[in-house]
């Protein structure tokens, strides 16, 4: 990679060779300002927040002591804390799968005519550029319990209504169906530059074989190529899922009784509210662990798709 | 890809047509409630169009009610015054990192692919503490500085900037042109394209942002569009939603629009560059 400035250059004098030689100054310069900015807004605050997680440090407190793993310890036995991961979790396994497969429904069917293409990729886009917590105070009134639309209309046919954000048994629920609704076009415009990628001789290649249905084509041509693709919006849907806090912040705020509490919700109250800074560190610290790991998986699987290519 | 003739076609269109109502939903209902009167509101009707209309007391209240445009323009301030530095502090870095030979190239930008993988809710703790430390919590200062080193920008204009041709750089510097002057000159105009997307990702992402204007922003003459919608909510208009609706409809309005303008460049910005979440 090194060499990739120097190669294929015809100017090869002298005066330019000094220069090149003169570059380090230069270079210094010009990456400076970036490297300032990082190390105070990035790499110190890291270092700081690693520290803080095994201090006992609370926000306006004159001192701090250093006690090891016992705020990791202290996770083990709080019940907020294990609401919040589990709830974390049902909430990134209910959006994973339901957004990446709506989209992949979408983006096929999109890609099958000619017809409104533009059109139906800007209305399942538009969630990804709104507001999140104004689009959810629209959902708060979409979903209420006694005025809401989607009540009245349940009332209409019948059947029961529940109190979407305000019962435990159904928040998450709620509030991971407006996160799918949330992610869907996202994934969708991944899907379908995934589809456009697919070579066309392939589907007449699988018509020769027999495939007739566009289902068959689907399972024979259309899913083993968007493999790659899949892996991919898979781990960047749970990445973006594990951060959820918008919606929760404003409609729930983890409640009732911690039935919607998440983990960057817990963070935040941990550090802004309780003012637990080492405490709130820890917790950060698992959050941070979490989306390595998830990073990793996309890294290892990423190398996969290069060998395969 | 053929054209099938409509009819065969209708099936897909109406498939199609049913999701897009259901993703629209909150948008049509967000529009209606915003000029219903609270009564009416109250009645639970699924009609659409109001008996009587109360756009003007909707609207006007929460003009009333809230600073409305001073949150819209604290967005923008924000949004621009992070996109400014960004940029600033990223392009020059690229360049280096692109097309420059220097002792430490590598390990710079090991650290930038390190940034890549930090969410930026990790550091939020001890920025706090230095914010506050230096007395600048309830100021843009707040808003705009954790995010003025954007390793995502950095990574995106070195990808781009590699595919420039080294001849372009060499030529200009047989001319005579300094480094400065070559970033300015050559590779600034050349930086437009990678510039847009960038520029369309960071809007959508910080002016959607809730999680640290919550943490340093406690004065109402400061709050960006999220946390107006917040305050408003909660404390003012409880229950009424048609003014809430209103609102809300305010301050999601710019970028949406400015998404059904540039469609096309949206969705490829925020794809392209969405990777960073």
């Amino acid at each position: 990679m090194a060499d990739v400035a120097l190669s294929g250059s015809p100017f090869n004098e002298p005066r330019l060779a000094r220069r090149m030689r003169g570059d380090a100054g230069i270079a210094w310069l010009l990456t400076l300002p970036a490297i300032l900015a990082y190390l105070a807004m990035i790499l110190l605050p890291l270092l700081a927040v690693l520290a803080l997680a095994f201090t006992d440090y609370e926000f306006g407190a004159r001192g701090f002591r250093w006690i090891g793993l016992a705020n990791f310890a202290d996770m083990l036995s709080d019940r907020t804390f294990a609401a919040s991961i589990r709830n974390t979790v049902i909430y990134c396994l209910f959006v994973a799968p339901l957004s990446i497969g709506i989209a992949l429904a979408l983006a096929v069917l999109i890609e099958a005519g000619a017809r409104g293409r533009a059109f139906y990729r800007a209305v399942f886009f538009l969630p990804v550029v709104s507001l999140t917590v104004a689009m959810a105070t629209a959902w708060q009134y979409l979903l209420h319990p006694s005025i809401g639309p989607v009540n009245a209309m349940l009332r209409m046919v019948g059947a029961g209504t529940p109190n979407w954000l305000g019962s435990s048994d159904w928040v998450i629920v709620s509030l991971g169906f407006i996160g799918v609704w949330e992610n869907v076009g996202f994934n969708l415009v991944l899907f379908l530059a995934g589809l456009t990628a697919i070579p066309r001789e392939l589907y007449a290649a699988s018509e020769i074989d027999g495939a007739r249905s566009g289902l068959s084509k689907f399972w024979l041509v259309t899913w083993p190529m968007l493999g790659p693709t899949m892996l991919f919006v898979i781990i960047i849907t749970m990445t973006r899922s594990i951060r959820v806090f918008d919606t929760v912040q404003t409609l729930t705020q983890g409640g009732p009784n911690n039935a919607s509490e998440v983990l960057l919700r817990t963070i935040y109250q941990e550090g802004f509210h309780y003012f637990r800074f080492g405490y709130s560190a820890a917790i950060t610290l698992v959050f941070l662990v979490i989306v390595l790991g998830l990073m990793l998986i996309q890294t290892r699987l990423i190398d996969r798709r290069v060998h395969y290519g | 890809m053929q054209t099938r003739p409509l009819i065969s076609d209708l099936p897909r269109l109406a498939l199609l047509s049913l999701a897009a109502l259901v993703v629209l939903a909150p948008y049509i209902w967000m529009v209606a409630v915003s000029v219903k009167p609270q009564d009416e509101v109250f009645k639970a009707s699924l009609s659409l169009i109001p008996q009587k209309w109360a756009l003007i007391e909707n609207y006007g209240k929460v003009l009333k009610t809230i600073p409305i445009w001073t949150y819209i323009v604290n967005g923008l301030i924000v949004c621009f015054g992070i996109l400014f530095f960004q940029i600033l502090f990223a392009i020059p870095a690229a360049y280096a990192l692109a097309k420059l030979n220097f002792r430490g190239r590598e390990l710079v930008f090991g650290f930038v692919m390190l940034g890549l993988l930090i969410p930026y809710q990790t550091t939020a703790l001890p920025l706090y503490l230095g914010i506050h430390q230096l007395g600048l919590l309830n100021s843009y200062t707040a808003l705009i500085a954790p995010f003025t080193c954007s390793v995502f920008a950095i990574f995106l204009f070195r990808q781009f900037f590699r595919a420039i041709p080294d001849d372009l750089i060499n030529a200009a510097r047989i001319d005579g042109m300094g480094e400065l002057s070559i970033v300015w000159r050559v590779i600034v105009p050349n930086a437009v394209p990678a510039a847009t997307a960038f520029a369309i990702f960071s809007v959508v992402a910080h002016w959607n942002d809730l999680f640290w204007p919550l943490i340093v922003i406690q004065k109402g003459n400061l709050y960006t569009p999220a946390m107006g919608i917040l305050a408003f909510r909660s404390v003012e208009a409880g229950e009424d939603y048609g003014a809430l609706m209103a609102a809300a409809l305010l301050v999601t309005a710019p970028l949406v629009l400015a998404f059904l303008f540039a469609q096309r460049r949206f969705i490829e910005g925020i794809t392209m560059t969405g990777l960073k979440g």
